[in-house]
């Protein structure tokens, strides 16, 4: 028995039953098959080609970052740390936060109005939206910053008249550089995310609001608990664009002279000419802070899929663990590494619940593993020997307490995923 | 089809088993009225449902049946005429002779006396079976979320589905669906029970598993108000059996007067197509 076999084997023992009717599919015909004529699989020589040229491509590039001098790595390292380039950092953070919760605020606001039966409301929203999404953002901050020229005090005071005022204050000292960023960036987001918010609420079925109308749910509860949970499957990709979007837009404020990431790396290089080297630093810094929300894009998309699909798919994570017990196991099932009777040993032995686990109860294909039973007998111990490697290392959380099972299960849907 | 639905040695002549006397969950429909821009889609609709009667309205598909069972609980307002369930209005409150709109809280308190289950379940996807069941009573503050826990596991294992409880409703089939809708219909205990189309979305063999739960709520003695489509279930568990077409009550009576012998031309002819 060759190791292919021996592996087809495998799969075919592990997958049917923890997939139900789609494990019909391709599956058992290679089990079928294999007692035949051997398949070989289509070559893709296209492919294979076009890989080729990437690679290349690629390799090139690391190459020329690596061998080209002028790139001028060391200058780029002893920027990258540097106190002003944190303290600028610092600085583009507190911007996208904050304009980032005032924006998505206003916008849910707006997004209400705009869904509102008041034909004002409605209106309103609709001709802001108009509005912001119609000025350049640069020019908004600029008119924030200078708003001195128009109105050259602000205060409380009698509605509709300038003679009488509570209190007053001048303008140049109320909206300061920060204050004129923050206010025109939190606006033009607030339009962005208003729209966003509104389509995450059109997506959810009327349905939904009748069913919880029904049941006598308020008002808020209804929004709150029903629609909006559900609409954030659909806003959250979108609004992760949205922040991801408002952190480079936040490198527009240098117009007003506010130190933040990029305005800093143009005032180094001014003075030391090293221009490329600290652009590198801020797109480095700015990739850095893409990845970690990317990450959490993730990780937020798929608690919202809850309940959306029937399996959610595995993290990457799980995805990797999955792999080394894979190949762990197929180990194992190399024949030629002899051993046979000592693992079927093993396998009898009561004290494998993973290696039970294994054998999804009640809807396995027992004919086929009664008929191969020496070499799923190897399968099952090395598994075991798999998950207690896991559970040592630390790296086992609660959803994968059955070790290999879980990661198994996640396989073959995976495999099965085209069949459905 | 509807055939299913009926017990095999059932002749047709015993209405039900006698039932526990209900006191409550006695709806007055009177002269209502309702339409859609031009489209008249119920007119001057009188119906009185006795406390525990069980009620089935059939008819041809636009002719208001659905609309007036959403009127009952106030999902759609009427234009002329009134409903009351025990004496009391849904959505008003009479004043000096007149009829004035009441706050939206105490229509969603008034309307928690009635139970709604929809033809297409439109249970709330992102919670699991049992918190489907729980969301209503504790948001509303009738129960503790522990105690809530407990009702809805009773009522999940009264529908069968106690193994059920930790499913998400896209892990489930459409008639586990359509009881987890039923048993979250029963947390609020309402008077009278509401269900429109339970049936209509189901593949045939799950439509038995729904109907076995609402013979059940029948025999204990609930106030049931049924649109459907299985004639055959409506003639083994309703007391009484209303055709409307046109937006019109144009018959009703028994079962056996109504399906059996029916005095309307118009009722014969929907019944020569369904049966």
């Amino acid at each position: 028995m060759s190791a292919t076999s021996a592996q087809l084997k495998q799969q075919n023992a592990t997958s049917p039953g923890t997939t139900g009717p789609g494990a019909t599919g391709p599956d058992r015909y290679r089990g079928e098959i294999e007692h035949g004529l051997k398949v070989v699989p289509v070559k893709h020589w296209g492919r294979w080609v076009l890989s080729a040229v990437v690679a290349f491509v690629i390799l090139q590039f690391l190459w020329s970052l690596a061998s080209n001098e002028k790139w001028q790595w060391d200058v780029f390292a002893e920027y990258f740390f540097a106190p002003s380039v944190l303290n600028s950092l610092v600085l583009t953070l507190q911007l996208t936060v904050i304009s980032g919760v005032i924006g998505f605020a206003l916008g849910a606001v707006l997004a209400v109005f705009r869904l509102s039966k008041s034909p004002l409301l409605n209106a309103a929203a609709w001709w802001y939206i108009w509005f912001f999404r119609s000025v350049p953002l640069v020019v908004q901050i600029l008119v924030w910053y200078n708003l001195g020229y128009l109105y050259p005090t602000l205060g409380l005071g009698t509605p509709f008249t300038t003679d009488f005022w509570l209190a007053e204050f001048p303008t140049t000292t109320l909206i300061s550089a920060f204050a004129a960023a923050t206010i025109g960036l939190s606006l033009h987001q607030a339009a962005y995310s208003a729209e966003i918010i509104r389509a995450g609420i059109l997506s959810v079925d009327q349905g939904q609001v009748e069913a919880a109308a029904s049941l006598g749910l308020p008002r808020r509860i209804r929004f709150f608990r029903i629609t909006l949970p559900q609409a954030a499957r659909a806003i959250v990709p979108n609004a992760f664009n949205e922040i991801i979007g408002l952190v480079k837009g936040t490198s527009v404020v240098f117009i007003v002279a506010l130190p933040e990431l990029f305005y800093t790396v143009q005032v180094i290089y001014n003075r030391n000419q090293r221009v490329i080297p600290l652009l590198l630093v801020a797109v480095v810094w700015y990739a850095i802070i893409t990845t970690v929300l990317s990450v959490a894009q993730y990780y937020v998309e798929r608690r919202y899929a809850r309940g959306a699909v029937r399996e959610l798919p595995p993290t990457p994570i799980q995805r990797a663990r999955q792999w080394v017990s894979e190949q762990w196991s197929r180990l194992g099932d190399n024949p030629s590494q002899g051993g046979g009777a000592d693992a079927a040993a093993h396998a009898t032995t009561p004290s494998t619940p993973a290696g039970a686990g294994d054998r999804a109860p009640g809807e396995g294909e027992p004919a086929h593993e009664r008929a191969t039973s020496a070499a799923p007998g190897v399968t099952v111990a090395k598994r075991a020997a798999a998950a207690s490697v896991a559970d040592a290392a630390g790296a086992c959380d609660a959803a994968d307490a059955a070790g290999p099972t879980a990661a198994l299960t996640t396989t073959a849907q995976r495999r099965n995923g085209g069949t459905r | 089809m509807s055939q299913t639905a009926l017990a095999p040695s059932f002749d047709g002549n015993i209405p039900i088993a006698p039932r526990p006397t209900a006191t409550v969950g006695r709806v007055e429909i009177s002269d209502v009225t309702k339409s859609y821009g031009t489209n008249t889609v119920l007119r001057d609709v009188s119906l009185t449902i006795a406390p525990g009667e069980v009620v089935a309205l059939i008819g041809p598909s636009g002719s208001g049946k659905s609309t007036l069972l959403r009127t009952i609980n106030h999902l759609e307002t009427v234009d002329r005429g009134s409903i009351t369930l025990d004496g009391q209005y849904i959505g008003y409150e009479e004043r000096g002779g007149k009829l004035h709109e009441l706050r939206e809280a105490e229509i969603l308190r008034r309307r928690t006396q009635f139970g709604l289950v929809f033809q297409n379940f439109n249970l709330f996807p992102h919670l699991t079976a049992i918190e489907n069941v729980v969301e209503a009573p504790v948001a509303l503050k009738r129960l503790t979320k522990p105690e809530a826990r407990e009702l809805a596991k009773a009522l999940l294992a009264r529908v069968g589905l106690a193994d059920k409880v930790d499913h998400y409703p896209r892990q489930l089939s459409g008639g586990q669906q359509q009881r987890v809708a039923i048993a979250r219909a029963l947390a609020l205990s309402p008077k009278v029970l509401l269900f429109d189309e339970p049936t209509s979305a189901l593949d045939p063999e799950l439509v038995g598993e729904v109907l076995d739960v609402i013979r059940g709520l029948a025999r204990d003695g609930t106030t049931l108000i049924v649109v459907t489509h299985e004639i055959g279930f409506a003639r083994e568990v309703a007391d009484r059996v209303v055709f409307l077409d046109g937006g019109e009550i144009v018959e009703q009576g028994t079962p056996i007067q109504v399906l059996r012998s029916p005095k309307q031309q118009r009722t014969r002819d929907f019944l020569a197509k369904v049966l």
